[in-house]
């Protein structure tokens, strides 16, 4: 199978950075809620979703973004979504993503978004 | 000439595992069928959202149920059919809700069925709970 699925996270000047790598499907769908789960729980609520080596994903996937982000929002946090290819921006923008979520080019800029915000 | 018409048909157990699996065995159709990479790519998504949510939704994760994907394409159309003989469900009762109104009840359901419809040109379905149930999706072939 191409691009089988893999999750990274790392904790960076109190941003919690959550990279997917493969295809985020009905089946990897929960390990990514775990991940993005854990690091609320661990009390960040500021969180990038680093998307660049993500090569697909289905309604599961955008799921997780919905149920977290009203959360840390409230919280006074947010996730943002970076470095999205063509093929997955495209998911993303059927469903109206862009008017809720701030989409970043890649992870620098994310930093940079949230630095300023 | 009449156009040949051909088939294919992928039939694997009811798990998520294998939706990587139905999705090569779409994208190869797709391609097949001449179909460029923009409308491989919403086919492909388009299947997987509908098994899923047989997977899920009518057979509750029962891997010893199994769901089809039969394929049939000429030189105008691709159909596609997810076939299988769980619960069923009523479109006319599929979630509604605007994305914006799930985020702020944190809720998620109901996406994948407003994909498909984006997704693919036409959709139909027939719905026999319990018997069989059939989701059928057309792409046309744009020449």
């Amino acid at each position: 199978m191409p691009n089988p699925f893999a999750i990274q996270t790392a904790v960076e000047d109190g941003l919690a950075i959550i990279t997917l790598e493969g295809f985020v499907d009905a089946h990897t769908a929960p390990q990514f809620e775990s991940a993005v789960q854990s690091e609320i729980d661990a009390g960040h609520k500021r969180l990038i979703v680093d998307c660049e080596k993500l090569s697909y994903i289905s309604s599961a996937g955008l799921g997780v973004f919905m149920t977290f982000v009203e959360e840390v929002r409230e919280s006074g946090g947010d996730i943002k979504i970076c470095g999205l290819v063509p093929k997955v921006k495209h998911t993303f923008d059927i469903l109206g993503f862009q008017d809720i979520f701030e989409m970043l080019e890649n992870q620098s800029a994310a930093k940079r978004s949230f630095a300023a915000s | 000439m009449a156009a040949i018409e051909r088939k294919f048909t992928l039939q694997v157990p009811s798990s998520t595992e294998n939706l990587a699996m139905i999705r090569e065995f779409v994208t190869s159709v797709g391609r097949q069928a001449t179909l460029d990479d923009a409308e491989i790519n919403k086919l492909e998504l388009a299947v997987d959202e509908a098994c899923a949510n047989v997977i899920e939704h009518a057979y509750g994760h029962d891997i010893t149920k199994d769901v089809s994907v039969r394929a049939t394409f000429d030189d105008e159309k691709l159909k596609i059919s997810v076939i299988d003989e769980g619960r069923g469900f009523e479109p006319d009762k599929i979630n509604q809700k605007s994305v914006d109104q799930l985020v702020q009840e944190r809720r998620s359901g109901g996406l994948g069925i407003r994909l498909i419809k984006t997704l693919m040109d036409e959709v139909s379905y027939e719905i026999e709970p319990g018997l069989k149930n059939e989701l059928h999706m057309t792409k046309l072939i744009k020449k």
